[in-house]
């Protein structure tokens, strides 16, 4: 087992590298990885809380399993009503000309 | 903590921090896109180290397989170039606000007692009562099952909520012969993956959503290639599949309400066989859904 | 005799790392896609398969080693499927100016 610290700090770093991006960007699929990131890092955190003491703690990372699994059903969700938007706007622009 | 082990998570955890930064601010669209798959595929790793391959399995399938079509192939509709933006003062306020924010945290973080949390330690000691040997899976299917069968029905909802889009008729060009090959040698094996890894969940890293993950991936990947059917949501063996799973397990749940000890509190002697039972119906539902989630077309969904 | 083993598994080890850097070095360096797809491809697969062969013997154990031998074939047969993908999308896209490796 390694020491957990280095990996808390990261997780930390992550989350708020995630949020900068976020406030920064201006596209939409931009946006959706930078929350991502933000998850990863939020995932990382909770994970190497998990293995701070002499065995691993099995309910966070059950948490973060399950958090995997509902981050890419919300993505992908995400994604796919921002490519509708796209095309809805697209269709708009040549219903004018 | 010997040299070699800091060194190596060093490296890791510069290689999470440059990827990361790659995905967020590089100006191409498509490298950023590229630089997310490899940060998933680094964050498996990591996972590995922290002593937690359940979740290595899960975000190698998840991050390699399924993220990575769903951002390509939302990035086909979309114009390549992002912008920044562009107000002046906005970098350097976020950048203050976000040192104030780390500040914060590590102080937060700092305080936490040593050790494992008390809830940890009485899941642990509770593993042998619950019908399965294997911690993570017990956390997850007997006692947070509450936590499972809610995250099912997100799955579903998602998917629920996709089919109120107007999708596009996605066509995809002939695949090349060797792809070909290649997919109908990896789809199957994937399934096998998928079901052994459901099958070893009970005592060993594996269940539930790494299986249905990898499965989805496989069906996926069939697609893709134009070799797999369409699985359009009218047929009825496509929403069964899908629905499966949530109602055996809010009948699990039910079953145990009205008859047992409370909503989804198993009784011991049952309890490996109702694992058993809501997992594999879990399984294909996850695995239907993901798939339906990552790359359905009009065909499928709208009709 | 587990001494010898563990011996005889070092060079393997380290030529595996080596055939990795010259790969990743080639990625780096090389000029063109079909040039890099080459130094990933076959130096890599080639650094994988020593390196299995290094981790085999200093395991002891045919199971595991067996496992490794089928993960490097899958490694080898997905990369060879990778690299005809891309050198072959490379050949017959159009040839525009694009810096950024096409959509």
């Amino acid at each position: 087992m390694t020491e957990f610290q280095l990996f808390l700090g990261l997780g930390l770093l992550l989350f708020l590298l995630g949020v900068h991006g976020l406030v920064l960007s201006e596209h939409t699929i931009r946006r959706l990885i930078a929350i991502n990131v933000s998850g990863g890092g939020v995932f990382l955190v909770m994970v190497s809380l998990a293995s701070r003491g002499d065995s691993v703690d099995p309910v966070m990372q059950a948490l973060v399993v399950t958090g995997l699994v509902v981050a890419v059903s919300a993505t992908a969700f995400a994604l796919r009503l921002g490519s509708a938007l796209t095309r809805a706007e697209s269709s708009d622009r040549e219903g004018d000309h | 903590m010997a040299v070699v082990d800091w060194v190596y998570d060093g490296l890791l955890a510069l290689l999470v921090l440059g990827l990361a930064a790659g995905a967020l601010y590089s100006l191409s669209l498509y490298r950023a896109v590229v630089f997310y798959i490899a940060l998933g595929l680094v964050l498996a790793l990591v996972w590995a180290r922290l002593g937690a391959p359940d979740l290595a399995l899960a975000e190698a399938a998840i991050g390699a397989g399924l993220t990575g079509v769903l951002l390509l192939s939302a990035l086909k509709h979309q114009p390549n170039k992002a912008r920044l933006m562009g107000w002046p003062w906005l970098p350097g306020l976020t950048g203050i606000a976000i040192l104030l924010l780390l500040i914060m945290m590590v102080k937060a973080v700092w305080g936490l007692p040593q050790g494992m949390a008390a809830v940890g330690q009485a899941a642990l000691l509770a593993v042998p009562e619950s019908g399965v040997e294997h911690p993570v899976t017990a956390v997850l299917l007997n006692f947070r099952a509450w936590d499972t069968l809610l995250e099912v029905l997100v799955v579903l909802l998602a998917l629920l909520a996709l089919r109120q889009l107007t999708l596009p008729d996605e066509t995809f060009p002939d695949a090349w012969p060797l792809l070909l090959a290649w997919s109908r040698l990896l789809a199957p094996l994937s399934l096998l993956l998928g079901i052994y890894l459901l099958w070893r969940g009970a005592d060993a890293p594996g269940g539930a959503f790494q299986s249905g993950a990898l499965i989805a991936a496989g069906l996926l990947m069939l697609r893709l290639v134009g070799l797999s059917p369409a699985l359009p949501w009218s047929r009825f063996g496509v929403r069964l599949s899908i629905l499966i799973g949530p109602t055996i397990f809010l009948l699990a749940a039910m079953a145990t309400a009205s008859l047992g000890a409370g909503w989804l509190a198993f009784p011991p002697d049952w309890s490996k066989a109702l694992i058993l039972l809501i997992e594999v119906a879990a399984t294909t539902s996850i695995a239907i859904s993901l798939a339906l989630l990552v790359g359905s077309d009009s065909r499928e969904l709208n009709q | 005799m587990i001494e010898f083993t563990a011996i005889l598994a070092w060079p393997f080890l380290l030529a595996g790392a080596f055939f990795f850097i010259a790969g990743t070095l080639g990625v780096l360096r090389f000029p063109d896609i079909y040039s890099r797809l080459h130094a990933v491809t076959k130096a890599d697969t080639l650094g994988l398969g020593l390196t299995v062969i290094g981790l085999g013997l200093l395991s002891g154990s045919l199971r595991t080693t067996l496992l490794m031998i089928l993960v490097w074939l899958l490694v080898m047969a997905s990369g060879a499927t990778a690299c005809q993908l891309l050198a072959r999308y490379e050949r017959e896209r159009p040839q525009v100016e694009d810096e950024n490796g096409g959509r």
